[in-house]
């Protein structure tokens, strides 16, 4: 933790404040994903407001020229079931060209020798708070929570974020190359959120997943009711429930009233509410819930509060009591974005217990093992094999392959970019990690990071170690890690 | 009467034996009896009326020791009824030492010793001077039964979050503590004035003041909590002064000056994982672990999550990542704290006549491929349950059985 020899406190800031065997050894062709893999989410197209006709903070994300690269003699997970010996991957243009056991090269690739090490897909934090509670951690850097009203659905993360957080150099060298960043918990609906391309950037436009959809963070729990149980309410995990059904009963109408003007145009527009306008595309089906949620009876409440309004929650966010009602979770589509081993830090963190990615892997659940954290962000493949051995450890027969799952193709699921990012297949962006060794183990390090074919980070090469602005003139030297 | 009747003798067979001490040794017997280790070595005849433990292909350690934490002394963190570790109100609360607090029952100490940590520091906080930490055992019924040592030292913190209470300015913690170690010489001096009423008013209380002479006169450390260089320089130049033992506890920038730290004979207690800059210590980094031991200095890790103190190995292993030999990382977590605590006379590694902590391992302890198999503590097998298994039991096939 931050700050060794002091007692971890549940804060708002954060939210929180078998054997598997290696699947497929033989060099193969690559193949379609298995199940748990329903239908991929469509490839976004343009997830601006539809209450209004015009961009709104527009990505201005760029790729980076890059010569195509050649990985080869390495062992490649490509998270789609396959783990190939000796394999190669290419890719160009920020594209995927071939994964395979034999793969030729054009003339002027940059051929990388991947012998001993292990190449994965990017890998993709669904919830992180980088850049809104940026490092160092002071009140001037405290971005994430807007307290003011239990709900803001009206707050954007893109409008906190400080793309010179140096925390996220420090996710970059840890394999991170996509992140969504939350709005912290204290709201019932604390805001939008900001899928982002984890680039050294000057602003966050150009970090912004061209076309992602955006997220809302929504809250249950302990959180919201103790931040404003003193503060007009809610004060009660029944006050939470009646104040995001009154928020939505709100939405319904305003989406009722811009979807009439919207047929035709006549007459002067209804008024503009920007907190009623992101609710009513969740409405819309245009953005997705994200929600913080933790004990599995509010869960089971929040599922039904989305049937309710005719809406689907995306994921369930630390949820460390999923395992409790895994197989309710999995029939509703939603997936648990969990922690490995995280638990006991508030009352309804009591009970979570390091078999809960497992188990709701078992019961058919889409997993993903999230961070909350700028220090666990840099190691969620560590994560992932923790809850990966516990529950094989346990006699739930998870494999490689769905524990690599859990930290690339789910959360990409869960950001609606599984179509794009996730998984090393041809036409998939080239978001490529190289680690040391096998990424499951505790001493296996990223040594090249690859965002979109740019070579953002290079273990071995200072001249790829980007610092942030912040960090400038400051020790420890450029080159070393921190 | 309890000890006697537990008492017992076990053998653990046929594992790789990591005894912290020295070199490994492959097909190795650990016998334990009476608590205590009896022999260890690859030439040990078992008694017939051992019990034996099979450790083949298994790897044997002493039991970790977590050097941070607040094991027994927190349940739920955000619930204040739950903590013991911090005496409110008192800026200078060197009498207070956490052992009352201590709930043998906690939940945490199940779910982490049988995940391989057997002995934990359990550490005061708040404050300029926070109090007395102790050094317990993860097992026993009573305080009495787990307190291995208390107190092992009186923790001060020098970093940002202590300065507040000594008026806001890292040069008024330095200041507030040299006049209390002053006054605390001075009241032993003359006792009797102050019985008459004869003396100036003391800096702290009489009880925290005489807490702090067995610091003074070099019997127990000071830990001080220090990550900013210049706060880890002040900490080595109050320990000059008052000829102090000293204890750093985070020491984040202390790879800047790691052989200033090595010629005090200084130890540091590092959580490697740990590199997250703040104003603080903005050269934090994840290879001080590793450069401190390099340069001579005594590490030990700490976890300092005390729910998952468990992941102490995690640590480890990271800090192997990180530049520190494996061999290294083991002493950091077994024989480097019970030097630090004062107990290396009977922890920290498997020799005949420490008391018995020993894990067996699946494997490399540090590696997240390897689970525990057995987890000794005082000789006693630990059954592997905790409140967290039981919960894993009722929900592995749903719906649950009620």
């Amino acid at each position: 933790m931050r700050h060794a020899w002091s007692m971890m406190l549940a804060v708002t800031s954060a939210c929180a404040s078998g054997g598997g065997t290696r699947a497929a050894q033989q060099p193969a062709p690559v193949q379609p994903a298995p199940a748990p893999a329903p239908a991929a989410t469509p490839t976004p197209q343009d997830a601006e407001s539809t209450s209004v006709n015009r961009l709104q903070y527009p990505s201005t994300y760029q790729r980076h020229p890059s010569p195509p690269v050649l990985i080869r003699n390495a062992t490649i997970m490509t998270a789609t079931g396959q783990e190939i010996p000796n394999g190669a991957i290419l890719f160009k243009d920020g594209r995927i060209m071939a994964v395979g056991a034999k793969v030729d090269a054009p003339a002027d690739a940059v051929i990388v020798d991947g012998t001993g090490r292990y190449v994965t897909p990017g890998i993709i934090d669904d919830h992180s708070h980088l850049g809104v509670y940026a490092a160092p951690a002071t009140d001037a850097e405290s971005d994430g929570n807007e307290a003011t009203n239990p709900v803001t659905a009206e707050v954007w993360a893109e409008h906190s974020f400080w793309p010179q957080d140096p925390q996220i150099p420090l996710a970059i060298a840890g394999g991170i190359t996509t992140i969504e960043a939350l709005p912290g918990s204290a709201n019932l609906i604390g805001g939008r959120s900001a899928i982002l391309k984890l680039i050294p950037a000057r602003t966050v436009q150009e970090m912004k997943f061209p076309g992602a959809r955006y997220g809302l963070k929504m809250a249950c729990g302990e959180n919201p009711k103790r931040v404003y149980g003193k503060k007009g309410g809610p004060s009660t995990r029944m006050g939470n429930m009646a104040g995001y059904r009154a928020a939505f009963i709100q939405a319904e109408g305003y989406r009722r009233r811009w979807d009439a003007w919207n047929k035709d145009h006549k007459g002067d527009p209804p008024e503009r509410n920007l907190r009623l306008e992101s609710l009513a595309e969740v409405l819309r089906g245009n953005i997705y819930v994200q929600n913080h949620c933790y004990r599995a009876d509010e869960m089971a409440e929040m599922l039904d509060l989305a049937r309710e309004f005719g809406f689907k929650i995306r994921s369930f966010h630390h949820a460390v009591e999923s395992y409790k009602i895994a197989e309710l979770i999995a029939k509703a589509g939603t997936s648990v974005s969990v922690w490995a081993d995280w638990w006991g830090f508030k009352e309804e963190a009591m009970d979570g217990i390091q078999q809960n990615a497992a188990l709701n892997q078992q019961a058919g659940g889409r997993v993903v093992i999230h961070s909350d954290d700028p220090s666990g962000i840099q190691r969620l493949n560590q994560e992932a094999a923790k809850a990966m051995y516990a529950g094989q450890r346990s006699g739930i027969a998870v494999t490689r392959d769905q524990a690599l799952r859990w930290i690339t193709a789910n959360p990409a699921w869960t950001l609606g970019l599984d179509s794009i990012v996730g998984t090393l297949e041809p036409g998939k962006m080239a978001d490529v990690v190289v680690w040391s060794g096998d990424p499951f183990s505790v001493y296996a390090k990223a040594v090249q990071v690859y965002n979109d074919g740019w070579l953002v980070y290079d273990r071995n090469d200072p001249k790829h170690q980007p610092r942030t602005d912040f960090e400038l003139g400051q020790e420890p030297a450029p080159g070393s890690d921190r | 009467m309890i000890a006697f009747l537990l008492a017992q003798t076990i053998a653990i067979t046929g594992g790789t034996v990591y005894p912290a001490s020295g070199p490994k040794l492959a097909n190795a017997t650990v016998l334990i009896r009476d608590g205590r280790i009896a022999a260890v070595g690859t030439n040990v005849s078992v008694p017939s009326d051992a019990t034996r433990i099979d450790a083949t292909g298994k790897w044997v350690t002493p039991g970790l020791i977590d050097g941070a934490g607040q094991l027994g002394l927190v349940e739920i963190s955000a619930v204040p009824g739950t903590r013991e570790a911090s005496l409110q109100g008192d800026t200078i609360a060197a009498a207070f030492n956490v052992a009352e607090g201590i709930n043998p029952a906690s939940t945490l100490i199940p779910v982490n010793r049988i995940e391989g940590v057997t002995t934990a520091l359990a550490v005061p906080v708040g404050h300029l001077v926070s109090g007395q930490a102790v050094l317990i055992d993860l097992d026993g019924t009573t305080i009495e039964q787990m307190l291995v040592r208390s107190p092992v030292g009186v923790v001060a913190d020098l970093s940002e979050s202590g300065k507040d209470e000594a008026g806001g300015s890292r040069a008024g913690s330095a200041d507030r503590l040299r006049r209390v170690f002053r006054d605390a010489l001075e009241y032993e001096r003359r006792k009797t004035d102050f019985g008459r009423a004869q003396m100036r008013p003391l800096s702290a209380s009489v009880a925290d003041l005489e807490a702090l002479l067995p610091v003074l006169h070099g019997r127990e450390p000071l830990i001080a909590v220090a990550n900013r260089r210049s706060d880890i320089e002040t900490a080595l130049r109050l320990a000059r002064e008052f000829k102090l033992k000293l204890v750093l506890a985070g020491g984040a920038e202390g790879w800047e000056i790691a052989s200033a730290i090595a010629a005090a004979g200084v130890p540091v207690l590092v959580e490697p994982m740990d590199n997250i800059p703040s104003y603080d210590a903005l050269g934090i980094r994840y290879e001080n672990a590793a450069l401190l031991a390099k340069a001579g200095v005594t590490v030990a890790l700490m976890e300092t999550d005390t729910h998952k103190s468990h992941d102490l190995r995690q640590q480890a292993g990271n800090a192997v990542s990180y530049g520190m030999t494996w061999d290294q990382a083991l002493r950091a977590v077994t024989a480097a704290p019970a030097q630090i605590f004062g107990v290396a006379d009977r922890y920290g590694s498997l020799e005949t006549g420490k008391v018995a902590n020993v894990v067996v391992w699946t494997g490399d302890p540090f590696e997240f491929s390897t689970g525990v198999e057995h987890v000794l503590i005082r000789g006693k097998e630990i059954p592997l349950r905790s409140r967290q298994t039981e919960l894993f039991e009722r929900y592995k096939k749903l719906p649950p059985a009620y």
